[in-house]
């Protein structure tokens, strides 16, 4: 490990301050970037700890919840309003990682976690995300656990966040705090695609400060859950992950439905086409088949993960029929 | 400040770079915390951390300072061994016993998530106050401890005797 210097941040005005300085990280559970520096794929020379920074959750006018960056992942999940409001999003990070890890990391760290794709992992493969240009040495690699939607010729590389599933089928709003003040994105829009760059992972700003998370009030989000299909019962990154909601109204057809997609693209995957498909709809392994098809539509596979598109599709089809009480 | 472990302030390392598990390991002679991976895959390096379950392997000493720490040698007392402790030995809850300090520190600790209401993954009802510790709540809350002997079993026996009791009480 490189050596750095450590410090832990009173306020967000300090952490800011030291933030902006080059070679700065900010530190919350540690539990992915102290891995990635002693791999040396991160090598920051000084750590601003942020966990003594807002860690509450309070409830915002209207229903809607305000997480703060540096609450803990168990402290979300267990979080009352959390379970009954949003049972996706405490399901979504109860399915991830362990008991242990879940303690540890925090709602930011969680969102900035970077890929598990082996190829990053090692110093002696070709990675654009590690060294931009070198080349990627996944794309015709072993790449089963790769992306099928949304990847570049330059990287094919997955989001592992569960957490950040929900987060995007939810329509939250991310808080961050830069030297230009403060300013709001859509989740949704925080994560980009690869394409040419695929080491700029986020929309921040260099020094920028995630201060948290905001839940807009989502009332049929009670009839929610979270799916995640992996090579082992439990801890284990997914292979496919489903959140979703649906609102069904007084005729029992679909009012409205939220759909989002883990372990199949470089950013947690909100499936705006199958929730528009959705619509009007009304209950049937049919039509939950045909968003599946949608939500799936420009997928392309590469050697080894062909099997994705298909356990994508089945998964979408069988949480809706769980979610609405169809039999499939 | 001072890091507290087992009940004894320490100064935090000078080199930041000090994982906790090296620290308990290495530099103060504790060597019942286990390093297995190094990387937060197996949960032989758990500890207590104000009473949460931890990866010390995956956590900076330097972070830890103001806090109270808790290792597998800080768990019996007055040379009484944990009822944990027991119970694993009666259980046979190990077999070369390299995951048990983990599985024992990370068992305390989710037993205390369970009281505190903490739902997990197979929980059917989120809603609901007090979990019930079934085999399928244990093994999916003990899935961070991996064991490479293959104890599973008897470690599943242990915490079940120890805490399911507890809990119908
Ligand atoms: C063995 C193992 C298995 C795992 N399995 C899963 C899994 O199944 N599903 C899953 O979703 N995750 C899994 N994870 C990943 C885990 O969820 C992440 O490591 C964790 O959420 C990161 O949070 P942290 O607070 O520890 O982040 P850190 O490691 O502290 O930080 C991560 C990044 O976020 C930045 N950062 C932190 N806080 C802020 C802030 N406030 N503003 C701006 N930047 C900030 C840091 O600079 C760093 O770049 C696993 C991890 C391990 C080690
Ligand atoms: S040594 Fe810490 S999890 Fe393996
Ligand atoms: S007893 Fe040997 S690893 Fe668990």
């Amino acid at each position: 490990m490189t050596p750095f210097t450590f410090a832990r941040a009173g306020d967000t005005a300090e952490a800011l301050r030291q933030g902006e300085r080059a070679g700065t990280k900010y530190l919350g559970g540690g539990t992915n970037l102290v891995d990635l520096m002693r791999e040396q794929i991160e090598a920051p020379t000084a750590l601003v700890d942020v966990t003594g920074l807002s860690s509450g959750i309070e409830e915002t006018g209207g229903g809607g919840l305000l997480i703060g960056a540096a609450t803990r992942n168990t402290a979300v999940a267990e979080h009352r309003l959390i379970r009954t409001r949003y049972p996706l999003l405490a399901r979504a990070i109860l399915a991830g990682a362990s008991g242990q890890i879940r303690n540890m990391a925090t709602v930011a760290g969680n969102m900035l976690q970077r890929t598990r794709c082996a190829y990053f992992y090692d110093e002696a493969a070709r990675c654009n995300k590690r060294a931009p240009g070198v080349g990627c040495d996944a794309i015709d690699g072993f790449n089963r656990m790769h992306a099928i939607l949304g990847a570049s010729p330059a990287c094919v590389a997955t989001h592992p966040s569960d957490m950040c599933v929900a987060l995007a089928a939810i329509g939250a709003t991310v808080h961050l705090q830069g030297a230009g003040g403060a300013r709001t994105l859509p989740f949704t829009d925080l994560h980009r695609l690869p394409e040419g760059r695929p080491d700029i992972e986020t929309l921040l700003e260099p020094g920028e400060l995630i201060t948290g998370v905001e839940l807009p009030a989502l009332p049929f989000a009670v009839r929610s859950t979270y799916r995640k299909v992996r090579d082992r019962s439990s801890y284990a990154f997914a292979l496919v992950s489903v959140a979703a909601a649906v609102d069904l109204a007084e005729d029992g057809t679909v009012r409205e439905a939220r759909l989002a997609l883990g372990g199949v693209a470089h950013k947690p995957w909100r499936a705006f086409r199958a929730e528009a498909a959705l619509i009007g709809a009304q209950p049937s392994e049919n039509a939950f088949r045909a968003a599946a098809e949608a939500a799936l539509e420009g997928a392309a596979p590469l050697a080894d993960n062909a099997f994705k598109i298909e356990l994508a599709k089945r998964t979408i089809t069988a949480v809706l029929a769980e979610l609405t009480g169809v039999s499939a | 400040m001072a890091i507290t472990i087992n009940g004894t302030a320490y100064s935090p390392p000078q080199d930041a770079r000090v994982s906790l598990l090296d620290l308990l390991r290495e530099r103060l002679g504790l060597s019942g915390t286990k390093k297995g991976c190094d990387q937060g895959a197996c949960g032989a390096c758990t500890v207590l951390v104000d009473g949460e379950r931890i990866l010390s392997c995956l956590t900076l000493a330097v972070q830890v300072d103001g806090r109270a720490v808790t290792t597998i040698e800080g768990l019996s007392e007055d040379g009484a061994l944990h009822p944990l402790q027991q119970a694993f030995i009666v259980h046979d809850g190990f077999q070369c016993g390299y995951c048990t300090p983990g599985q024992i520190c990370s068992a305390i600790g989710m037993a205390a998530e369970v009281r505190r209401g903490v739902p997990s993954v197979v929980t059917a009802d989120l809603g609901a106050d007090a979990p019930v510790l079934s085999d399928d709540e244990l093994r999916e809350r003990m899935s961070g401890n991996l064991c490479r002997c293959g104890a599973y079993n008897g470690i599943i026996d242990a915490i079940r005797e120890t805490y399911a009791t507890e809990a119908a009480e």
